[in-house]
């Protein structure tokens, strides 16, 4: 199964994100939003960091678990390869999410080729078919 | 969806269903059919549904697609009845543009224009990796915030004189950053003073054109072939971090149903999550305009160094295009404070507005319009009939009309910067990838915009200015 596909968009980027599972689904997600920003296969998984967002529905989940890659980029200079054992948990009527965040800190072997302002969620979707797909629009 | 001709530059969405107000669109025919290429329009009228909104919801010639409220969207708001939207301001609060005069032609400076943008390229950081100044404390970001540019001016980075040429002089009263989330300032801290990357950009430029000769030496721009550096960007990972915050905070004390766009979310003027969002956007305003002021000490640092001396290297004006305002504006005849969001839009206060400095108080102040990487851009003069016509406001600049996905598919960074170079354009850049983006061919035709704003009198022209250096984040 491909792991996520761009479409277009006038001003910013678009892509949905595929997997078995929500939680594949979200670390492909979170592959497609890095790769905005640099090659995710070029990076080293030198460090890890142990990753917990919640939310109060799926969507507002995904925009904070996608927003944590910006947030670490520019507060910790991280560079995210891989976005492991995600875990989403709902309780009532909250969700809450678990990953393990692999990749390294940027040095200039690195090269970075975009930047994103914010992730939206305009035409953000989140849905099960035979596969579970999610939608997101990021603001560069 | 109705859309009413009223004039030949002036469209109208009248009324209907939710709509508390109707819509204006100022538009050619030309940019009409851009803008309703994507959901430009439909955005607009679900600005017009929205609580407390006054008179009419504008939409600028430049307008395309934003989140919750378009990109090129002006609307008021009754500061009683009405609502603050960290989506009616954008992302990036207080992008902005600042301009530079300077002494130099386009001759002094022909030998030295490669060694000048390389110097620039060295001096103002862009990129990953790349920070404005040594590591900042905590308190030091905070007061970054409170005192905006008056910080940099304390701290060595330009001159009181640059204070009064900019929008606000520099500082918005109202920050307060104990509203700040602990991600912002974290984001802030290294960010301050760079460029940033994306449409953001610095540009050594000449006058092309003067079409207003008296206004155009209110403004300090003398003769064609004059040299004059403009500076867009804005507030970084801080603004970014406050919209997400705010955005966040109000759907979860206010929730979302019933809101056709979670993005248009908001908060009543006067409740305490709407105060805290303006207090906090005020702040990521002044670290904005102090993102500006040292960038453009850098510039005239690199000058001196370069070229012998940075005399005359005067602002000629800073303004923010993605703000939410307390102003005085005239709803039945009467003068009231309401709150002003402007997205993607330029404030055009005409001659005589007690916000502009005595220096430009008779001709209106300066508005600054950057076109896309590589084209000219304009400086025009604010009007009265703004005032009238949009609430004092007008374009902010090109306006995408490709995507970033489509424009790489056609376009190579490497291409663009030899054909720049073959119109005697330098560039620097810190990414090919992201050059193909911003190719000038996937933005709206910045000459179009202008003239619409022009004919239409809601920001007269002045001057046309095209790059000899361009530096993109």
């Amino acid at each position: 199964m491909q792991k996520y596909r761009f479409l277009s968009h006038t001003a910013d980027a678009k892509f949905q994100a595929f997997g078995k599972t929500l939680e594949e689904a979200f670390s492909n997600a979170a592959l497609a939003t890095a790769s905005l920003m640099w090659d995710p296969k070029k990076i080293e998984k030198k460090k890890e960091l142990q990753v917990e967002i919640a939310g109060n529905d799926i969507k507002q989940l995904l925009n904070c678990f996608l927003e944590e890659i910006i947030y670490l980029l520019d507060s910790k200079m991280f560079l995210l390869s891989s976005a492991e054992k995600v875990r989403v948990k709902k309780e009532g009527s909250r969700y809450s999410l678990k990953a393990l965040f692999r990749g390294d800190e940027y040095s200039n072997k690195y090269e970075i080729h975009g930047n994103i302002k914010a992730i939206t969620y305009n035409e953000m979707k989140v849905e099960k078919r035979d596969h579970f797909m999610v939608q997101v629009v990021v603001d560069v | 969806m109705e859309l009413k001709k009223i004039n030949e530059y002036t469209w109208e969405i009248p009324k209907s269903g939710n709509m508390k107000v109707p819509t204006i669109i100022y538009a050619s025919a030309r940019l009409l059919d851009d803008i309703k290429r994507d959901l430009t329009l439909h955005q607009a009228k679900n600005v017009a549904c929205l609580r407390g909104i006054q008179r009419t919801a504008y939409v600028m010639p430049d307008a395309h697609q934003g989140y919750g409220f378009p990109i090129g969207g002006v609307a008021i708001f009754d500061m009683d009845e009405g609502i603050i939207s960290p989506g009616g301001v954008g992302y990036d609060i207080n992008c902005g543009v600042r301009l530079l005069r300077t002494d130099y032609s386009e001759r002094d400076i022909q030998e030295k224009r490669k060694e000048l943008l390389a110097e620039i390229f060295r001096a103002v950081p862009a990129g990953v990796g790349k920070s404005g100044i040594t590591r900042l404390n905590r308190n030091v970001l905070l007061e970054v915030c409170v005192k905006g540019a008056e910080w940099a001016i304390e701290n060595g980075y330009g001159t009181k004189e640059d204070l009064i040429r900019t929008e606000e002089y520099g500082r918005m009263k109202g920050a307060d950053p104990r509203y700040l989330s602990q991600r912002a300032i974290e984001r802030g801290i290294p960010q301050l003073g760079t460029l940033g990357a994306g449409n953001h950009f610095l540009e050594i430029q000449k006058v092309s054109e003067i079409y207003d000769q008296q206004v155009a030496q209110v403004f300090g721009i003398d003769s064609e072939g004059q040299i004059l550096v403009m500076i867009h960007c804005g507030s970084r990972g801080l603004g970014h971090q406050v919209a997400s915050d705010y955005i966040r905070s109000m759907e979860n004390k206010f929730g979302i149903r019933g809101l056709p766009d979670r993005e248009l979310i908001n908060a009543p003027i006067r409740s305490g999550l709407g105060q805290q969002y303006y207090k906090s956007m005020c702040a990521a305003v002044n670290y904005a305009f102090a993102n500006r002021q040292m960038i453009a000490h850098w510039v005239r640092d690199v000058f001196a160094k370069v070229m012998g001396s940075s005399e005359g290297m005067d602002q000629i004006y800073d303004v923010c295009h993605n703000v939410a305002k307390f102003e005085k504006h005239k709803i039945n005849e009467q003068l009231k404070e309401v709150c002003i969001h402007r997205k993607g839009a330029t404030r055009s206060f005409g001659p005589g507005r007690e916000e502009i400095p005595d220096v430009y108080r008779s001709v209106g102040q300066p508005v600054i319009i950057p076109g896309s990487m590589g084209t000219a851009s304009y400086i025009l003069a604010g009007t009265e009939e703004a005032e009238r016509l949009s609430f004092g406001s007008t374009a902010h600049g090109a306006g995408r009309v490709m995507s970033r996905h489509e424009a790489r598919r056609r376009f190579r960074g490497e291409r663009i910067k030899e054909e720049l170079e073959r119109k005697g354009i330098e560039l620097e850049c810190t990414s090919w990838r992201g050059v193909a983006e911003e190719a000038s061919q996937a933005y709206k035709d910045v000459d179009e915009v202008v003239r619409v704003s022009h004919e239409v009198g809601i920001g007269k022209l002045v001057a046309r200015v095209v790059p000899v250096g361009v530096m993109k984040g």
